[in-house]
Order: structure tokens, then sequence, then C-alpha cells
């Protein structure tokens, strides 16, 4: 399966030039750009881990795609985003979100029901990565 | 008397004149006052008005003024046991409407204390309570409010707001992307669910029951609520993504909707929906038990229609926007421009700063007449819906901008390959249209052609092109601005 979170998941993942692309068009508003990784892409995983913090004060896109590439290389089996986060008063929110690095197996989701009553139903979704711990998940080629 | 239609015959009368009993002109009993400076608090109205023949525009908008705060038709006395000048609003400017005969721009003012704090019920009882059906005007129309911040700060607004919501969801950067299952009536509740289902593993991020959607013979509240939210986890698991399907709690009672929204967050739905015609008390009432309970709220604005459309006679859209924004609610439909539904340009970019802005100023091209602040109220986030498709997504991000839920019924339920493949459709022209923009391309000259290059990898796309192709719905529309010099792009 093919996790579709993030601003652009339903088009072929993006070249490098292409990521550049976006990296400029954040730095154009000024918004800051921030590189996160996972190991547990569930829906409701909010805090995907910080690759150090938000890049407030680089305002060029080459310097930001390095540290990209950086996580990238650190985490090659996780999937990596990179947020831009606009500042501006009364928003304070993510600008957009592209996924930059995803595993080479994305094992995807369980939904478990539980019956309880009257015809109701509980639903909870579940990453199958997550039955491993931390640091043994995505690692099929023995890495 | 001579000077009856002149500036003395408007003026104000004072003692004996003004006190005695019997029926004087409502200008004279103070509420035409034309060196009245509106104070910051005030709440300002616009209101167009069409005087019956022989009435005299500045007695008209005195008139308006009177019967929307203290006056009734004759002297009462009982007036001076009250700080009337305080309570009198007062008709401060009357214009012509430009190229419009006989209809006139009437400027009013109206004091905080006439006003319950946080009620649009009351509000709206004086504004367009009972002065619609005034026989001295042929027609009447509020065109605008100015809601002073300090009565903005009495109201709760959207439950969420379009910050919250976006974090809530997941989703950034993009057009959330909807449809309205169809057809409107007669599924059953399995096969609805089945079209949520389909529309959301596909990709869209939300489906909506349709406005009369309820609780029919076909198909039982919970029922829908039941098979929905099957849809909706089973496309969550397949794509990884928060989804969601407004279901409809509009019903006969208050006591209804509290049963079906209760239900609704028992099942996990991340939002409901409730229909304009349930009355503004229901909707305020909706709007505090979904900030109680994290639900999403959004709003279908059946019946606007019957009032909002004619540009002589009624309440403009952007009013019943400001409106609903005060009450609260989390979205609401306001037009696609492009698509089969009423809807000029410039007058839906004014619908739409109204409920997204923080400040939007005085626009007589998009027929804003008052400067307005929200001192922070989280925005609503507008929804258009009505006979759009992919082929128009560069018009539309170009139109309605990137805080919007764009719905494509029709557009993803009626594709020929399926719904699925619909909603892929849509969902690839959307996020290729956005990294084009970003990239800095001119997407809205280019729009065709990139449309067509994502459609060469996403078969979908260009079964979407080929069937609706530049389909378009190009009517005159009836509620435009009138001003005078030619409007400017912003």
């Amino acid at each position: 399966m093919r996790v579709t979170q993030g601003t652009f998941s339903f088009l072929p993942d993006f070249t490098d030039d292409e990521i550049k692309l976006q990296l400029e068009y954040a730095l154009q508003n000024k918004w800051a750009l921030a590189v996160e990784f996972t190991d547990d892409p569930h829906p409701r995983n909010s805090y995907w881990d910080m690759w150090d913090l938000p890049m407030f004060d680089i305002g060029d896109a080459s310097a930001a795609f390095m540290e990209v590439k950086k996580c990238r290389e650190a985490y090659p089996n996780h999937y990596v985003k990179v947020t831009a986060y606009d500042p501006s008063p009364n928003r304070a929110t993510t600008a957009f979100d592209l996924i930059v690095n995803r595993p080479a197996e994305e094992p995807g989701f369980q939904l478990e029901r539980t019956e309880v009553h009257d015809r109701k139903m509980n639903y909870t979704v579940r990453s199958y990565a997550a039955d491993k711990p931390h640091g043994e998940r995505y690692q099929t080629n023995g890495k | 008397m001579a000077d009856e239609n002149g500036k003395a015959g408007q003026q104000q009368l004072e003692g004996e004149k003004r006190w005695g009993a019997g029926v004087i002109p409502y200008a004279k009993m103070g509420y035409w006052e034309p060196d009245y400076v509106p104070a910051d608090s005030d709440v300002l109205c616009c209101f167009r008005i069409t005087p019956q023949n022989g009435v005299d525009p500045k007695e008209a908008g005195a008139a308006v003024a009177g019967e929307s705060s203290t006056a009734t038709w004759t002297v009462v006395w009982t007036d001076r046991l009250t700080n009337y000048k305080r309570y009198q609003a007062k008709c401060y400017k009357v214009e012509p409407v430009p190229g419009a005969e006989n209809q006139y721009f009437a400027f009013i003012a109206y004091n905080i204390d006439l006003f319950e704090e946080g009620s649009i019920p009351n509000l709206t009882a004086s504004i367009i309570g009972n002065v619609f059906g005034f026989k001295a005007l042929k027609a009447l129309r509020l065109e605008d409010m100015r809601i002073p911040t300090h009565y903005i700060k009495t109201f709760h607004g959207p439950p969420h707001g379009i910050v919250m919501e976006r974090e809530y969801l997941n989703k950034f950067g993009r057009p959330l992307l909807g449809a309205t299952t169809k057809p409107k009536l007669g599924l059953s509740a399995k096969n609805y669910g089945r079209v949520v289902y389909e529309a959301l593993r596909g990709g869209l991020d939300l489906v909506k029951d349709d406005e009369n959607i309820n609780s029919q013979p076909f198909m039982r509240w919970r029922d829908r609520y039941l098979y929905c939210m099957e849809g909706v986890q089973r496309a969550q698991e397949q794509t990884g993504e928060i989804k969601g399907h407004y279901l409809n709690v509009t019903s006969a009672t208050m006591e209804d909707m509290y049963e079906r929204a209760e239900f609704a967050k028992e099942v996990g739905s991340v939002i409901i929906m409730i229909d304009l015609v349930i009355g503004y008390t229901a909707m305020t009432s909706m709007a505090k038990w979904s900030r109680k309970n994290g639900m999403l709220l959004h709003l279908h604005r059946a019946g606007h229609g019957t009032y909002t459309r004619q540009k002589t006679h009624g309440v403009s859209f952007r009013v019943i926007s400001k409106w609903c924004r005060m009450m609260g609610v989390d979205h609401i439909h306001a037009g696609t421009v492009v698509g089969k539904l009423e809807g000029d340009p410039a007058m839906i970019r004014g619908f739409y700063d109204t409920l997204r802005l923080d400040h939007i100023p005085e626009n007589r091209a998009q027929g804003i007449f008052f400067d307005q602040d929200w001192a922070s109220m989280p925005g609503t986030m507008p929804v258009a819906s009505g006979g759009i498709h992919a082929g128009q997504m560069h018009q539309l991000l170009d139109y309605l901008g990137e805080d919007v839920v764009l719905q494509f019924g029709g557009g993803t339920i009626g594709h020929p390959m399926g719904i699925a493949p619909g909603a892929e459709a849509n969902r690839v022209a959307v996020e290729g249209m956005v990294k084009a923009r970003n990239e800095g391309r001119d997407y809205v000259k280019e729009g065709p052609q990139i449309l067509k290059d994502l459609a060469k990898k996403c078969q979908p796309l260009q079964v979407a092109l080929d069937t609706w192709g530049e389909i378009s719905f190009n009517y005159e529309s009836t509620d435009t601005a009138d001003v005078a010099e030619t409007p400017t792009p912003a």
C-alpha cells in the first residue's frame, strides 16, 4: 500500500529538483522548513521525530535540502517528510508537508473491529509496523 | 409644507411637536441624523431600499432605522421613560445606487446595547425582524453589516476553525476534497455506505450527506451512520489518512439532533452536519455541542437562495456568512463561481474573504460596505459544491484558494470508471495544480496543459477530462455589485 498523507502523495515521488522547488516556495513565503521522520505512520501519529530543530534561520533552499538528504541517508527505511511552518498571526501551523522518503515496503494498517451492542462497532486502526519495537521496523534486507 | 422634502423637513423635532400624540415622520422623530458619527462599538448596517413612489429616501431610511430599533407607527410618551436617544437607530447616510432607478443605500447605526450578547436570534430579530414587510417600501435588502469587535467577542465562533480542522485532519497545503453522496435520495444504508467507502479510498478527504438526507423510510439515520462509519474506517485503513463523512443530524427537534449527534460521536465520526433551515438558535446550540465534543460542524446553506439571490429584496449571503461565522460553524457552502449555482466571482470573493480572513477592508466591487475586524475569531472553511469537476481545477484554485473544500459529487460518482477512480482523478488534479502553482508556473493560463500532462500518468484523470472537458455553467449572475467606478482587480 501507499500511505497518502502529505500534500502531494497522489503524485509520483518528487525528484530532488522538484523537492527543491517546493522548498523554494516555502522560503519565498517566509515559512520555516523542518524535517521529520518516523517508523509509525499511523494517521493519528502527530509527533514524528524531529531531525534537529525547525530551520527558522535558513533562507536558502539548497541548504535546507542538505538536511533532507542527511535525514534520508540516516533513515533510508523510514518515512521522512519536510514541513513548511507558517508563523503568520491567526495561522501558526503547517503550510504544507511533503513526504520525501518511504520504506521500500509499506506494510500499511489493520482495521480491528470490536462488535459491541445494538449493531455498534468499535474500530481501531493499527500500524502493522508497530508490531515490532522501534529500531526493528522495515528491516527486511538485514540492515 | 414647502420644506417637507428638503433638509429642514427631515430635522428632528423637539418638545411639544415631538411628543404630541399622533403620527409624525420617522425622520422627525430622530431616526435620520446626517451629522451622526458612528461609534466604534456601533453595529452598522447598509440596506438597499426601494421606497414606494413619493416616499423620500431619507424618510424611508429613517423608517427602516425606526422599525428595526425602537419605533412604532405613532408617537408614544413612554419613550420618554427611556434613554431613547441612545436606543434609537440612526440613519446617517443615504446614497443612490449606481445604475439603478429609485434604489438607495441607507446606512444605519445601532447602539450595541440594543443587542443581547452572543445571540444571532436577538440581533436578527431587530435587524430583519419586522422591517422587511414594511408598507412604505417596495423592497428592502440587507447588503452588509459591520459587527464591532466589542460584539464579535461575545460570540462563540467556529467550534474549531480552519487551522484546528487542518491539524485535526492532518491535511495541509491544498484544498480539501469532498463529494455529496448521490443519488441524494433513495439509497439503502448499505449501498449508501458503499459510495462513501469508494469515494474516500479513491482519494477524497470527506464525503457528505445531502441536505435532505435525514431519516426517511428508505434509510433511517442510525443505519446510515453505522454503514458510513464502516466505509470511513475502511478507507482510513486503506490509505493511512484521516477520513470523514458529514453525518447530517438535521431533524425535527433539538432533542432528536442531540441524540443523532451523540451517536455520531459514539461511532467515531470526526464531523457532523446541519442545515441552515434548522434556524439560528438550533445552529448556535449545535456549535456549542460541537466544540464541547470535539466534532467538526458542517453547515449546508439549504434555503438561503430564497432570500439571498435577488438584489432588491432579502439578505445578502455575505451577511449570512458573517452570522454563521459568529454563531460558529466550521464549514459553510459559499459558492463555486464556475459551477451550477449562482455566483458572481467578485461577490463570491467577498463571501470567502468574510469567512476566512481576520480583517476585511471595505470593497464595494466585492459588495463589502464596511471594514470588518474579526478580533482573531477563527475562520470558517468555505465549501464549493455543485457542478464542478477536475477539468476546472486551475480556475477553482485561482478563484477559491487553498482553504476550501472542493466538492465533486457528480464529478466523482459519475466517473465512467467508477467512484474510486473518479476520486483519484480529482485528487491527482488538485495536487498537481498546487504543485505547479508552488513551482511558480502560470497555472491559470497553463491549467489545461498541466491537467493533460498529469493525465498521461493517471488514466482516471484522462477519462474525467474526456468526459466533462470544459463543461461550465455560464449564466448571467443576478447578485452582482453595483458600483460607480470600474472595479480594479485586487
